[in-house]
This record gives structure tokens, C-alpha cells and sequence, in this order.
């Protein structure tokens, strides 16, 4: 059976609030026997307790499966991206280099590429993935368009992304604000009568030629 | 004397914590379970509606329960690895003695000879030294038949005054000001009343980590309109996207709650009509906070004065509300004022008793509510009935069928226990679902206490590190091995189901408590043939009370989805009904048994009672020799003193052991970066961890979790300062200094993380 055309998975990381209920209940899905297809990060903790949880965008045109050389990776017609094919990948990794949302991670000791497979085995009976199912915050949210938009007035869907001049679009939905708002990220800011701009350090090489003039 | 047997390294090497991993038919894509079994997991408050599976009496694994309307199939990381706790290694299947000459302490001991023993030392001890020199300590993870069970084996079978619960370290403060208050102890409301409020109020609650499920309701609001705002040291997950972010001072909360209602009253955001109609003692209140200027507030907590206009004015004129506090505003030597700070805010507002218009504490253990509430507190019989009240004193030992008269006073507190057995009055000790030794503040003074026990006999079903002081063990139960009713933090009552049986010698723990209650020949009362028996005596005393299950039913709470207490039998002129449940207490024109139809509030002229709180500063203040507060709390993966969840291998991977949280600010000044090892000092112990630099805690404040033993404890510094009133110990707050560790510590090379 494939997944309802009309059932679909949104990702919305401003709910995200770091648990790991969606990695570890990711590794109870029967077919991904104890291994977890997803991963979850923080930004950066010294800064912020932001974290984003990383699940397969499932992409209309896989970048994973164009780069492929071994032709391993398949998009069923219901728009699952799979796990690469056993018996053809070759754990070369380009899928993972090539991806641009930084999904697929290769099993060294098996290998072979693993990815979130959006639970085919649920998914496609009529059940959610396991992680949209546990998920405490619903950051991680599984249902209709019609469903999300009613239960998130302030945020929208997009499933349109550029990078570079490559435009992807995606299966999976990325709920963005419809108004952006500034968070708190550092307690003294929020002490101060009045908050200072925020101080932004890029990790800039001054002289990027320094080592070599030495 | 209960001093442990051998080096507690070799005692760990024997009991764990150990590690468990999926496995097996856990791993396996072939294996159909025998069953499922609808129940709710083991850990916190929320009590969420899970299915656990099971093959050959073990469960291997879970499956969401879509249905179950709290969580509709959410679960955070424990709950879904919580079944890895069942078939553990470390699980004690037989009756254990201790042994100096075994190599890890203690040795395997048949269960008959085990209850022999305990309860041969029970009525040795109690004949030299008197009945109450035996003591017993039990919690709120217990089902409330298991709860009830223990009051009456204390009371009735041993008739000792001495019993009290962990519930001790967790619920009481917010109990003592909801009684205080409302005449009930209760969340008011349940929890789809978030989702109609227009502002969410959390003071001292890392939701996110501690209570999971609950962001979703707030992240409901939110999208409904609501503005959410955070009081808080430490800019915790459910703060970081808030609309407004309080960073108080750890121990000021009352503080702020009486400087909001200083400009409620000064911008008349008051509901008089409710005020008026519903309340007493609003003039000596409005009296009490007059002093409290935004000027001294800011000053006081540590929060900015246009912070705390900001809220007032969002608290002050919204439609609707919820206001929810946690460990964060009780855990202090003035706990019951910083609730009765919240509540006053909440009354003058007039917002509680309809929909959307909320107030609630959000408990922390599984019955964390219903083991408040049927009589394993010091001072309270079931029903919530009180021990030193002549009328309920009879009430309760015409149930239980003895003389009214040899029926025990009120005893004291847990920490005073082990005062009491530090000085000599109490020595010997039963504990059920309690480890003291990581859980209570000061810990090197409990251990010096269990110390001069003359017998100590713990339940359980793995090695806690207190039972490590233990003289005889005996083995107990899982929650997923026993049946049996809790009641959940909105006050739904809901049913535990029984998965798989018991492993070797372990026992439920209500049969085990029989054994000992056998052996002793006192079996008056203690002949239960199972949990529904239990209910039905408990339903029976808690009848007519406050707390009234008496229309509760096993299959009521199935049907319903669970049942919301008070759900009398009958109406209040005696005829039998069909209680539906309450959930939500206080609405305009409700009846109960105290106020009659005078009001809604518990009490006989039916209204709600303001209480003046004034603030004093915490009990340890910071100076030049310990200039930084410490607080204390949890992680998410994490529960309690750790005793299941520091086996399970996955959620010990997640945050494997504890760290000293500190400000890049505060690190700088002491010469620390992220990953270090730091040496934390209080006037009471010390404690080596690494370093964590963020700048989402106050400079002046540092953090560790608790959920770690000995060398690794929080509990080794806290201070065992006590809330007058509710008796609670001051966690969340004590002077310590902290420098860059010379050396890692000894345990680094000694001990795997969760040890």
C-alpha cells in the first residue's frame, strides 16, 4: 500500500524542544530493528537551547538518488525517498554529501546508506511514523494540510527550497512563521533594563594567508 | 548496624546500575506479540496512555495508544524506553540478605525465611524500644491501593505514627497552600483548559524536560493566541520561544507574585464581583503587597522593572489564563508562601472555576497526586482526612475495625525521620519506592543516619543505592506486574494494568507487605486478596471526604477514559448516583461536601481564602566565601534518583552524567571552559563535574541535575532547610562556590556514567 496522498509530514523546529523522543522512538519502528533513521541537533547549546530534529525532507527530484552512482536509492510513486538498495549500494557516501538538508548517514560497519524511510512500515498501513506519533511538542506533526493549517494559524508550510541555483522541492512540509519574532537566547539580555544588540561572532579567518607567510 | 556490607564499588559491580539494550525479541521483525496491554507508563505526573507489548511474560516493546485523550499517543524518551527496564540484569529475583563475605555485599536468601526475619527484628525492635521505634518511608510512585495499603500496615499493623512518603521532597508545598487557599488539594483544572487560555502563566517549571506532553497544550495556546510567560533561572526549552522570558533569582518568587499584584491593584486589573462574592481577606492582602513597588521587586528578583510591568499588565487584563508552577517555586524553606503568591495573583483575577480559566501545580511523580491523598502522609488519613481531627479519626477506624483511641497520631516528616534515627529514637526502618540516600538534600547525613540503624529492610526491585545499607532486601514488583489505580496531575484517576508476572521470588509488593503483617500474627485488616479489594475499602473510607472515589470504579475509569475525583456514590441528600467525575473544581454553583451549597470553595462559607505572603530571602544566603546560588532540577531523559532509569542504556547514552551548568560570564571569571572538570563546594559536601558553558542560566547561578548517586550527587551540597509549613527541603537554592577541578575526580577511572 502506498502513503495517502493526502496524509503528510510537517516539520516544525520552533516547537522543537530537544527530547529525543523522536530518535528513540524512531529505533522502535519494527523494520529499523533498534537502529535510528533520524537524528536531532543542537544549533549550538553554548547559545541557545535550540535543537532541530533531522527527518528526510523526501524529496520530488533526491539529490541522494541523482548523485548516486550505484543507482541504490528509489522514490516509490507515493514520494517515499527509501533507504539505499542492499545488494546495489556501495557505502560510497556521495548521498550524504550531496544531500542538501544533511539527511542520509552511512552505516560504515554495515556498508550501507540508512535513512529515514518516514516508517514505510506504518506509514503505508494508514499509521503514522513513529516519530510524528511520540513526539511530545508536535514539532514533528503527521496529518492533512487542512489539519495543519486549522491547528497553526501563525505559521505556514513551505515545501520550496533554494540552494544555490538549485530549487528542491519536498514531500515533507517546513512550517516557517508568518510573522518572525526575535527569541531569548541569553539570560543576561533578558536582565537588562534595556537589551543590547545581540553580539555575533562568524568563525572568520583574518588573514587567511598568515600560516603560509610564516 | 546498617553500614554497607563492602566498598560500594564492589556492591555496584554486583547490582548496577548495569545497562540494558534492545535485544532479542525486541529486536526482532518476526516476533507478533501475545498481547497488547493498554496502561500508562511508569515515570511522571502526566501518566500517559501507552501499550505495552508482550511475548512469553516479558514486554519487548510498545505501540503508541492513539485514544487515550492526554497524550493521543505522545510519549517522551522514557516512555518509550521504559519496557527496557522489565527482563533487566540487574533485577532482584530472590530475597537478599546482607554479607560482608560475598563479594558484592549481599547474598540470595529464601523469601519465607527473608519475611521471617523482618518480621522477627520488627517485634524485637518494637518490644525493646516501643512502637515507634519502627519507622516506614514509602512514595508516590506506589499505586494509591499500594499507598493506602502501607498507611494502614503503619497505623493498624505495626501502630507506629511514624510513616511518610517522598512525596515529601516533591508535592507538599503546593498541597499545603491549596488546602490553605481553595480547602483542596487538587489541580483545579483539566488540562484542555490551556488551550482556551489567552495567557499561560509557568513560574519554576521546565516543562519541556519534566512534564513533555504538557508543551504541546502550551504550544496549543500559543497558537490559539495566548501569551506564554516564563519565570525562570535558566532559559529552559518551553522559555526559549516565549513571548516573555522573567530570568528570576532562585528563591524570590513570592516576591514577584506580590509585585505583579502591588500593580493589579495600583491599574485596578481586579475582578471585584469575585472578589466580592467568592473570597475573603483581599484588604489585608492588598495591605500586605503595598510595599511591593516595581522598584523593589526588580531589585529582589533580579528581573528588570519593565519585565515585570510587562507581565502584570498581560496577567492583569487578559480573558482567560492558566497559571502553572512546579518544583521550582515549592522547593523552598518558604515554598507554601510561593504558592499562596501564585494563587493570591490568580484569585484577584477572578479567572479559575470556567473554561479556559485555570490554576494548577503540575506534579512530578506518577501518583504524585493520588499518593497525597489515601493516607501515607504523616499527618493524613484517606480521604485526605486529617490524623489529629477527632470526626475523621472515627470515620477511619470504624473501616479499619479498631479502637479509635489505638489508632496512632500524627509523626513527622521524612527528613525528621531520619533526624530521629540519627539521634537514636527510631531504629529500624521498612522503605518502599524510596532511595533517601540520592534523593534527600544533605545526603552525607543520611548516610551517616541509615548508619545506626539496627535494621534496615527495603523494597524493591533492583539495588537502590539506599538498600545498599540494607540488612535484608526483599524482592518487589514492576509498576507493568501489578494492577492498580493513580491518579494522574489533572486529578483523572486512571488504571494501571498488569502486563506480565512477577520473575523468580519477586512478589507484588501488596502481598509482600501481607507476608510480613502474617508473620507478625497482626493480620486484622491485612488479608486483601488483591488490588480491587483494596480499592473498594479505599473508595469506602474516602466516602463523604473531599477526596471522594467512593463513585470510582475500575470499569468506570475504562469507560470514561479515566474519572476525574471527586466522584461521590451518592448525591447530597443520600440517594445513589451515577458521578460522571469533576473535571474542573470551583464552577460557579457546585456542591460540596464541606461548603453545602454555600459556595464553591471547600470551605463551610463556600469561599476562597486570600493569604497574606510575606517574602523573606532563602534559608543560606550567598556571601564572600560561597557567592553563587545553586539549583537543582532535572533532564529529560532522566527520572528521579535515577534507580530504573540509569539502567536503561538508551536514555543513559542521551545525557549520560551530570553537569555543573554555568554562564560563559561566570566560567571566564573562574578560568573554565565547556568540558572542564569543576568542583562545586557548600558548607555541607562537595561535588567534581564537568562543566557546561551556556548562556541560558543567570550569571549568578549554577545548575546541576540529581538524578546521580554518591560522588556524583547534587544532594551532597543542597541544604536540608525546611519549609515550615509543608515541611519540604529547600533544593532549589544554596550558597556554593565553584573552581576548576585540579584533577579529575577519583570516580572517572572507577565508575561507568550512570553509576
Amino acid at each position: 500500500m502506498p502513503v495517502p496522498d493526502h496524509l503528510n509530514f510537517y516539520i516544525d523546529p520552533s516547537r522543537c524542544i530537544g527530547c529525543q523522543a523522536c530518535v528513540q522512538a524512531c529505533t522502535e519502528c519494527d523494520t529499523h530493528k533498534g537502529e535510528s533513521m533520524i537524528h536531532l541537533e543542537y544549533v549550538d547549546r553554548g547559545e541557545s537551547v535550540q535543537t532541530v530534529p533531522v527527518v528526510c525532507m523526501h524529496c520530488d527530484q533526491p539529490t541522494c538518488a541523482e548523485v548516486c552512482p550505484a543507482d541504490a536509492i528509489k522514490r516509490t510513486d507515493d514520494g517515499i525517498v527509501q533507504s539505499a538498495l542492499k545488494p546495489r549500494c556501495i557505502a560510497c557516501g556521495n548521498c550524504v554529501v550531496g544531500c542538501p538538508f544533511g539527511v542520509p548517514e552511512v552505516k560504515i560497519e554495515q556498508q550501507l546508506m540508512k535513512k529515514c524511510d518516514m516508517c514505510y512500515d506504518r506509514s503505508s498501513v494508514g499509521k503514522k511514523p513513529m516519530c510524528t506519533t511520540v513526539c511530545p511538542s508536535q514539532a514533528l506533526f503527521f496529518g492533512t494540510r487542512e489539519q495543519i493549517e486549522q491547528l497553526r494559524p501563525r505559521s505556514r508550510p513551505v515545501n520550496e527550497f533554494h540552494f544555490g541555483r538549485q530549487t528542491i522541492t519536498t514531500r515533507v512540509g517546513m512550517m516557517v512563521p508568518k510573522e518572525a519574532q526575535a527569541h531569548y537566547v541569553d539570560v543576561t539580555a533578558a536582565m537588562d533594563e534595556r537589551a543590547a544588540a545581540r553580539h555575533i561572532s562568524l568563525n572568520v579567518i583574518d588573514d587567511p594567508f598568515a600560516e603560509v607567510k610564516a | 548496624m546498617a553500614v554497607q556490607p563492602v566498598n560500594p564499588l564492589r556492591i555496584i559491580e554486583g547490582f548496577g546500575p548495569h545497562l540494558a539494550f534492545m535485544s532479542g525479541d525486541r529486536l526482532s521483525t518476526a516476533v507478533e506479540p501475545d498481547k497488547l496491554v493498554k496502561t500508562h507508563c511508569c515515570f511522571c505526573g502526566q501518566q500517559c496512555g501507552i501499550q505495552l507489548k508482550v511475548k512469553d511474560n516479558a514486554v519487548i516493546g510498545f505501540e503508541p495508544w492513539d485514544e487515550f485523550p492526554f497524550n493521543r499517543g505522545m510519549l517522551c524518551p522514557k516512555g518509550v524506553k521504559r519496557y527496557l527496564q522489565g527482563s533487566h540484569p540487574d533485577r532482584l529475583l530472590t530475597a537478599l540478605k546482607r554479607d560482608p563475605a560475598a563479594p558484592a555485599g549481599f547474598s540470595a536468601m529464601g523469601y519465607d525465611e527473608a519475611i521471617t526475619r523482618v518480621a522477627g527484628e520488627i517485634d524485637r525492635i518494637q518490644k525493646q524500644h516501643g512502637n515507634d521505634a519502627f519507622a516506614v518511608l514509602t512514595g508516590a510512585s506506589l499505586t494509591s491501593e499500594k499507598t493506602y495499603l502501607m498507611g494502614k500496615f503503619a497505623r493498624v499493623c505495626l501502630k507506629t505514627r511514624y510513616i511518610d512518603y517522598n512525596g515529601r521532597l516533591c508535592m507538599v508545598s503546593a498541597a499545603a497552600a491549596n488546602k490553605k487557599a481553595f480547602g483542596i488539594d487538587r489541580a483545579a483544572n483539566p488540562w484542555a483548559d490551556i488551550l482556551k487560555a489567552k495567557v499561560v502563566w509557568i513560574s519554576g517549571a521546565n516543562v519541556a524536560e519534566c512534564a513533555p506532553i504538557t508543551t504541546d497544550y502550551v504550544w496549543q495556546a500559543r497558537e490559539n493566541g495566548a501569551k506564554i510567560i516564563v519565570v525562570d533561572p535558566r532559559i529552559t526549552p518551553i522559555a526559549r520561544t516565549c513571548d516573555l522570558f522573567l530570568p528570576i533569582k532562585p528563591g524570590r518568587d513570592v516576591a514577584l507574585f506580590n509585585g505583579v499584584l502591588h500593580l493589579m491593584i495600583e491599574n485596578d486589573w481586579l475582578d471585584h464581583p469575585f472578589i466580592e462574592d467568592h473570597t475573603v481577606g483581599f484588604d489585608a492582602l492588598a495591605e500586605s503587597v503595598r510595599e511591593w513597588t516595581p522598584a523593589k521587586t526588580a531589585e529582589v528578583t533580579g528581573i528588570p522593572e519593565r519585565s515585570i510591568r510587562q507581565a502584570a499588565e498581560w496577567w492583569g487584563t487578559a480573558s482567560t489564563s492558566f497559571l502553572m508552577h512546579a518544583r521550582g517555586i515549592e522547593h523552598h524553606s518558604h515554598g507554601v508562601r510561593n504558592c499562596l503568591g501564585a494563587i493570591n495573583m490568580v484569585l484577584a483575577s477572578g479567572r479559575i472555576g470556567r473554561e479556559g480559566c485555570g490554576y494548577s501545580t503540575i506534579t512530578g511523580q506518577a501518583n504524585g497526586q493520588g499518593g497525597r491523598e489515601h493516607g501515607q502522609k504523616a499527618e493524613q488519613l484517606p480521604g485526605g482526612r486529617d490524623i489529629e481531627n477527632p470526626v475523621d479519626r472515627v470515620h477511619i477506624a470504624k473501616v479499619w475495625g479498631i479502637n479509635e483511641a489505638d489508632l496512632p497520631h500524627a509523626g513527622v516528616d521524612a527528613y525528621e525521620v531520619f533526624r530521629k534515627i540519627d539521634r537514636g529514637e527510631i531504629k529500624g526502618l521498612l522503605s518502599i519506592c524510596f532511595n533517601p540516600k540520592v534523593s534527600l538534600p544533605d545526603n552525607n547525613f543520611i548516610t551517616k543516619a541509615l548508619e545506626k540503624l539496627e535494621f534496615y529492610v527495603a523494597i524493591d526491585f533492583f539495588l537502590n543505592d539506599t538498600a545498599h545499607h540494607a540488612d535484608v532486601v526483599l524482592p518487589g514488583s514492576l509498576q507493568e506486574e501489578d494492577e492498580g489505580v493513580v491518579a494522574q496531575l489533572e486529578g483523572r484517576v486512571i488504571k494501571i494494568n498488569k502486563a506480565v508476572d512477577c520473575p523468580g521470588d519477586a512478589r507484588q509488593d501488596w502481598r509482600i507487605i501481607q507476608d510480613i503483617a502474617a508473620k507478625l500474627g497482626r493480620t486484622h485488616g491485612m488479608q486483601f486478596r488483591g488490588p480491587r479489594d483494596i480499592f473498594d475499602e479505599l473508595r469506602a473510607a474516602s466516602k463523604g471526604s473531599v477526596i471522594d472515589y467512593s463513585g470510582i470504579t475500575y470499569e468506570k475509569i475504562e469507560k470514561q477514559f479515566g474519572v476525574f475525583w471527586p466522584c461521590p456514590s451518592e448525591d447530597p441528600s443520600g440517594k445513589p448516583v451515577d458521578h460522571a467525575g469533576t473535571p474542573r473544581l470551583f464552577e460557579p454553583g457546585s456542591w460540596n461536601p464541606i461548603a453545602k451549597g454555600a459556595g464553591p470553595f471547600y470551605f463551610p462559607d463556600g469561599r476562597a481564602r486570600f493569604n497574606v505572603a510575606p517574602y523573606s530571602p532563602p534559608a543560606e544566603e550567598t556571601d564572600a566565601e560561597y557567592p553563587l546560588m545553586l539549583t537543582t532540577g532535572r533532564v529529560v531523559s532522566q527520572f528521579l534518583s535515577g534507580t530504573q532509569t540509569r539502567r536503561i542504556g538508551p536514555l543513559v547514552e542521551q545525557y549520560p552524567e551530570p553537569r555543573i551548568e554555568m554562564h560563559p560570564r561566570l566560567a571566564a571569571k573562574l578560568g573554565i571552559a565547556d568540558g572542564d572538570w569543576a568542583t562545586a563546594d557548600s558548607r555541607r559536601g562537595t561535588c567534581t563535574l564537568r562543566a557546561q558553558v551556556v548562556t541560558t542560566i543567570r550569571p549568578d547561578t549554577v545548575f546541576i541535575p540529581y538524578h546521580w548517586a554518591r560522588r556524583k550527587s547534587a544532594n551532597q551540597l543542597t541544604i536540608s532547610a525546611q519549609d515550615p509549613i509543608s515541611k519540604i527541603p529547600e533544593y532549589k537554592v544554596c550558597a556554593v562556590r565553584v573552581k576548576k577541578a585540579d584533577a579529575p575526580p577519583e570516580y572517572a577511572n572507577e565508575l561507568e556514567s550512570q553509576q
